[in-house]
C-alpha cells in the first residue's frame, strides 16, 4: 500500500498485525523481507530557507524534486547522494527518506561527511505507531538524545521516517579534477598524499582504465590555484587536469559505473582508506574505490565469500547481492544493544523484520 | 534545582562501597576524604554543589569497566566527568554516588597521517589533542571556548561545538570511533577508522548522551591539514536587523567562512572598555573569518566587502597583519571575561533559525527590560547558535531565582523561533527542566527507551537530561 500522508502511516502501524515491508522508492532493495508493502509516498518541501541553508521535507519526496529545487538557489546536498539503479538493475526514483534510511553518500562524504551528516531532524512513526520527532530545522542542536542519527542507516528497522530536515551547503561555482593513470597497486599512495595536503580535497577515488581522481571545488581562482598546487606536489604521478568535463567522471564513481554490467556478486566495504586497494586486489581486482580508499565496491564470483577472501581489514562489508549476510555480523556485545534498540522502538518486530541481521 | 532523594540504602553503606573499590582498584585511584572529594561537588555551572560518596580516577579501560561493574552490582550511581567544564551541571554528583573521572586517562594512542586520525584516551584535552599533531601540520577541529581544559570525553557527551564548525562540524562530524565501558561493566568497540556504521549508527546516540549511556575511554578522531592561513574581517552595522541580513546574504551567495561571530551593543560596550580591542561604536557587530592561502582569502573576503557595503556597514576592516587580525578577534575571545565584570553571568546556548535572529534580538531586549537583568549577546551567527550572557548578582538574594526564570524565557523563545535549548552546552541539570517545552512526551519516551538499552537500572547519569518527573519510575526501578 501507498501512504500519502503521516496520520495514515500511524493508522497502518497501530492496526498491523503482521510484518511490514517499509520502501520509499524501491531503487535499493538489499537485504529482502517479507511483509505487506508500504511505500512511503508522505511528499512535499514543507520549508526551503535559503539564507539559512535548511530545507524540510515529507520522507517520500523525490530526491531529484530536492535537487532541483536547492539546486535553483544555488545550493545542494552536501553529501552527494547518487543513483544505484544501473548498478542494482532497479528503475524508479529514489526517494529522499530512502536516502536517510540507506544513509546514502557519494564522494563528497570524506569531505563534507555522510547523510547522516547533513540530517539536522527527522519525525518518524514507532512500532507503537507514536510519531516521534527529533532534532529541529537548527544546524547545531544537542537537545537530547540524537536519535537523527540512529533513524540515518538504519534501513526502516527503528521507525518509519515521515519527514526529515537537512542543512545544505552552498553548490560550488567551480571544480576541477585531478587525474592520475596509477594501477590499483600505487593507489593507496596517491589517495593519501591527496587528502593529506592542504587544499582541501572534495574526492579521491580509483576507476579501472582511468587511475586515481581527485576533486578541487570552491571559488574560481581558489579551484585554479589549489589545482595547481596538488599538481605540483604531484607531479611523480603525471597528474592530467580536468576542469568542468571532469565532473562525468565523478558521476560514474558515485553510480559505480564500471561495475554496473559486470558478472558476479556485488560488494560493499568501508575500511581504513589505506586497507582499499590491497582489498580490491585479494577480491580479484574487479574493483573501484571512493573515499580515499575507504569505500571498496568489488563484483566477485558468485557465491565466493568476498569477507573471507578480503580478510583481514579494519571495517565492515555489505554483500548487496550474493547469498551472504547483508550486513556485517556484529561483535556480540553491540549485537545485543542493536538488537535491544529494535526490541525497544518496534516491541512487535513490524518493520523490516531481520533485514539487519 | 531539585535532585533525586539520594538512596539512604547506598549512603549507608559507604564504607563498604569504598572498600570494595579500593580492592579493584589501585589505592590512588580511590578517593572518599571529604576534603578531597570537595573539588568534584560541582563543574562549570557552580551554582550548584553537593558532595559525592566517592571519587574514583582509573587508568586503563580495564579499570573503568572494574569500577563500573563493581558499582552496578552494588547498585550504586555513577557520574562520569571528564574534565568538569561543563556548563550545565552535567558532571554534577549527587550524594550517593561515585564520581568516574577520566583525567588520568590522557594518552595518545596512535596518530595515522595516511589514514587523517588520532587515537587518544578520553580524558585527554581538547587542545592537546591538536597539540600532539600540529608540529606535522594537522589538527583537531572541533574548538569549544574551554578548549584548553575540556577533555574529549567531555565534548563527546556534550556533543561539543565551537566557533569553526560553521565549516568543520561539531564533535559528532568528526567523531569516527570509540571504546564505550558500560554501567554492566562490558567493554564494546563502536565504529573505528572507516566511514560510517556497518548496522545501526550506535555512535550517532552515544555522542550527545550525556554520559547516560556508557563511558568514552578512548576516542578515534578524524585530524585535518592545517589551512595555510586564516583572516578575520570585522563590519559593524546600525542595527541587528541590517547584520541579520549580510549574514544571510553571505551564506546564500555561496562563501562558506569557517566563522561568523555576532555581538550586540552590551556586548560590544562591555568587550571596549575591558579590553580595548577598537570596536567601532555601532548597535551589532560581525567578525567574519575565512581560510586558504592568501589568493584564496582575497577572493573569499573580496565578495564579502561586496556584500557587506550592500547593507552600508558604519565600519568595515580587514585585518592587514596578523597583528590586527588578533586585534579584531582579543574582543570576541575576551568576551566572556568583560560581561563577567559587570557581574555574575548565565551562559545560555540556545539556537534558532538564522532568519529569525533580529526578531529573537529584539525580544531578548524585551525580556531583559522586564526582568531588570542586563543580558549581552555574543554567538556564532552562521549557525544560529546564541549565547546571551545574563548578568546578576548571586549574593543578592532571590537574584539567582530571578536570572534562571529570565534564561528560561529566552530559551522558550528559542523553541517558539524553531529553535533548541541548546546548541552546544548540553542539558545537563540546567536546562533539564525545560525539556519539555521543546519535546513531547512521546519524543522524550523515545530518548528513554536509548537509555533502557545501554543502562537498565538507570545509574549512570539518570538525574539529568530527563525532568525528573518524566523519568521517575525508571529511576525507580
Amino acid at each position: 500500500m501507498r501512504v500519502t500522508r503521516e496520520s495514515e502511516l500511524v493508522e497502518v502501524v497501530r492496526e498491523a498485525t503482521g510484518p511490514l515491508q517499509i520502501i520509499g522508492g524501491g531503487t535499493r532493495p538489499v537485504g529482502q523481507v517479507a511483509g505487506t508493502s508500504v511505500q512511503v509516498a508522505i511528499s512535499g518541501i514543507s520549508l526551503y530557507e535559503p539564507g539559512a541553508l535548511t530545507l524540510i521535507a515529507g520522507a517520500g519526496t523525490l530526491l531529484r524534486v530536492i535537487e532541483e529545487a536547492v539546486a535553483a538557489e544555488g545550493q545542494r546536498l552536501p553529501f552527494e547522494p547518487a543513483s544505484w539503479n544501473a548498478l542494482l538493475g532497479t528503475t524508479g526514483e529514489s526517494t529522499i527518506g530512502g536516502v536517510v534510511a540507506a544513509n546514502v553518500s557519494g564522494p563528497r562524504r570524506i569531505q563534507a561527511g555522510a547523510c547522516r551528516d547533513s540530517l539536522i531532524g527527522v519525525r518518524f512513526v514507532d512500532g507503537t505507531g507514536a510519531v516521534v520527532k527529533n532534532g529541529g530545522r537548527v544546524m547545531k542542536n544537542v537537545t537530547g538524545y540524537d536519535l537523527v542519527k540512529l533513524m540515518t542507516g538504519s534501513w526502516g528497522t527503528l521507525g518509519v521516517l515521515s519527514e526529515v530536515a537537512f542543512k545544505l551547503l552552498p553548490a560550488a561555482p567551480a571544480q576541477a579534477t585531478l587525474v592520475m593513470n596509477v594501477p590499483l597497486a600505487q593507489a593507496a599512495t596517491v589517495l593519501s598524499k591527496a587528502l593529506g595536503s592542504q587544499f582541501d580535497v572534495s574526492g579521491a577515488g580509483w576507476l579501472p582504465g582511468v587511475g586515481v581522481i581527485v576533486r578541487l571545488e570552491g571559488l574560481a581562482d581558489s579551484v585554479a590555484y589549489r589545482a595547481a598546487k596538488l599538481a605540483e606536489g604531484l607531479a611523480a604521478y603525471a597528474p592530467e587536469i580536468l576542469r568542468a568535463e571532469g565532473a562525468q567522471l565523478w558521476r560514474d564513481l558515485a553510480e559505480v559505473k564500471p561495475l554496473q554490467s559486470a558478472r558476479g556478486d556485488l560488494w560493499r566495504f568501508s575500511v581504513k582508506p589505506s586497507q582499499g586497494p590491497e582489498i580490491a586486489a585479494r577480491l580479484g581486482g574487479q574493483a573501484v574505490l571512493d573515499w580515499g580508499g575507504g569505500l571498496v565496491w568489488a563484483r566477485v564470483p558468485e557465491g565466493a565469500d568476498a569477507r573471507a577472501l578480503a580478510a583481514p581489514y579494519t571495517g565492515h562489508a555489505t554483500c548487496l547481492r550474493g547469498p551472504f549476510a547483508t550486513f556485517e555480523p556484529e561483535p556480540a556485545p553491540v549485537a545485543a544493544l542493536s538488537r535491544g534498540l529494535r526490541a525497544r522502538f518496534d516491541p512487535k518486530g513490524l518493520f523490516n523484520p531481520g533485514k539487519m541481521g | 534545582m531539585e535532585m533525586p532523594v539520594p538512596s539512604a540504602t547506598v549512603l549507608a553503606q559507604k564504607a563498604r562501597i569504598v572498600k570494595a573499590l579500593r580492592k579493584v582498584l589501585p589505592r590512588d585511584a580511590v578517593i572518599d576524604d571529604p576534603a578531597e572529594t570537595r573539588a568534584y561537588e560541582c563543574d562549570a555551572l557552580s551554582a550548584y554543589r553537593c558532595a559525592p560518596l566517592a571519587v574514583v580516577l582509573p587508568r586503563t579501560t580495564a579499570e573503568v569497566a572494574d569500577a563500573l561493574k563493581l558499582c552496578h552490582e552494588m547498585g550504586v550511581p555513577v557520574v562520569p566527568r571528564g574534565a568538569g567544564t561543563s556548563l550545565a551541571g552535567g558532571s554534577m554528583p549527587s550524594a550517593d554516588a561515585v564520581v568516574l573521572g577520566l583525567a588520568r586517562m590522557n594518552r595518545v594512542l596512535e596518530v595515522d597521517f595516511d589514514n587523517r586520525f588520532i587515537r587518544v584516551e578520553a580524558g585527554r584535552t581538547n587542545l592537546s589533542v591538536t597539540g600532539a599533531i600540529e608540529a606535522q601540520g594537522w589538527f583537531y577541529a572541533p574548538d569549544p571556548s574551554s578548549q584548553l581544559a575540556c577533555a574529549i570525553a567531555g565534548n563527546i557527551g556534550m556533543n561539543s561545538g565551537g566557533a569553526h564548525c560553521l565549516k568543520y562540524g561539531v564533535t559528532t562530524n568528526n567523531l569516527m570511533g570509540v571504546t564505550l565501558v558500560t554501567m554492566q561493566g562490558e567493554v564494546v568497540e563502536i565504529g573505528g577508522p572507516y566511514c560510517d556504521a556497518g548496522g545501526l549508527d550506535l555512535l550517532g546516540v552515544i555522542c550527545g548522551s550525556e554520559g547516560q549511556l556508557g563511558v568514552v575511554t578512548e576516542a578515534t578522531l578524524r585530524i585535518l591539514r592545517q589551512p595555510e592561513g586564516a583572516r578575520p574581517v570585522l563590519i559593524g552595522y546600525a542595527s541587528n536587523e541590517v547584520a541579520g541580513a549580510c549574514v544571510a546574504d553571505i551564506i546564500r551567495a555561496g562563501i562558506l567562512p569557517v566563522a561568523i561571530e555576532f555581538m550586540d551593543r552590551p556586548c560590544i560596550e562591555a568587550t571596549e572598555a575591558f579590553c580595548h580591542a577598537g570596536y567601532p561604536d555601532c548597535e551589532a557587530l560581525l567578525i567574519v573569518e575565512c581560510e586558504g592561502s592568501e589568493a584564496e582569502i582575497a577572493e573569499q573576503l573580496g565578495l564579502i566587502s561586496q556584500i557587506a557595503a550592500r547593507h552600508n556597514p558604519v565600519e568595515f576592516r580587514e585585518a592587514q597583519s596578523g597583528d590586527e587580525a588578533k586585534r579584531i578577534w582579543l574582543g570576541r575571545k575576551s568576551a566572556f571575561g568583560a560581561m563577567g565584570q559587570k557581574g555574575d553571568y548565565m551562559c545560555l546556548d540556545g539556537t534558532i533559525p538564522v532568519s529569525s535572529l533580529p526578531d529573537v534580538l529584539r525580544r531578548i531586549g524585551e525580556i531583559s527590560q522586564e526582568f531588570g537583568l542586563e543580558v549581552g549577546n555574543v554567538f556564532h551567527a552562521g549557525d544560529g547558535n546564541m549565547h546571551p550572557l545574563i548578568i546578576y548578582n548571586a549574593n543578592e538574594p532571590g537574584q539567582q531565582e530571578l536570572c534562571e526564570r529570565m534564561g528560561a524565557e529566552i530559551l522558550k523563545l528559542c523553541v517558539e523561533a524553531g529553535g533548541c535549548l541548546t546548541g552546544e552546552h548540553g542539558v545537563g541539570l540546567e536546562k533539564r527542566d525545560l525539556m519539555e517545552a521543546q519535546f513531547a512526551p512521546e519524543d522524550l519516551e523515545a530518548q528513554m527507551r536509548v537509555k533502557d538499552v545501554f543502562d537498565p537500572q538507570w545509574l549512570l547519569n539518570a538525574a539529568k537530561v530527563f525532568p525528573l518527573h518524566v523519568s521517575a519510575a525508571r529511576r525507580a526501578g
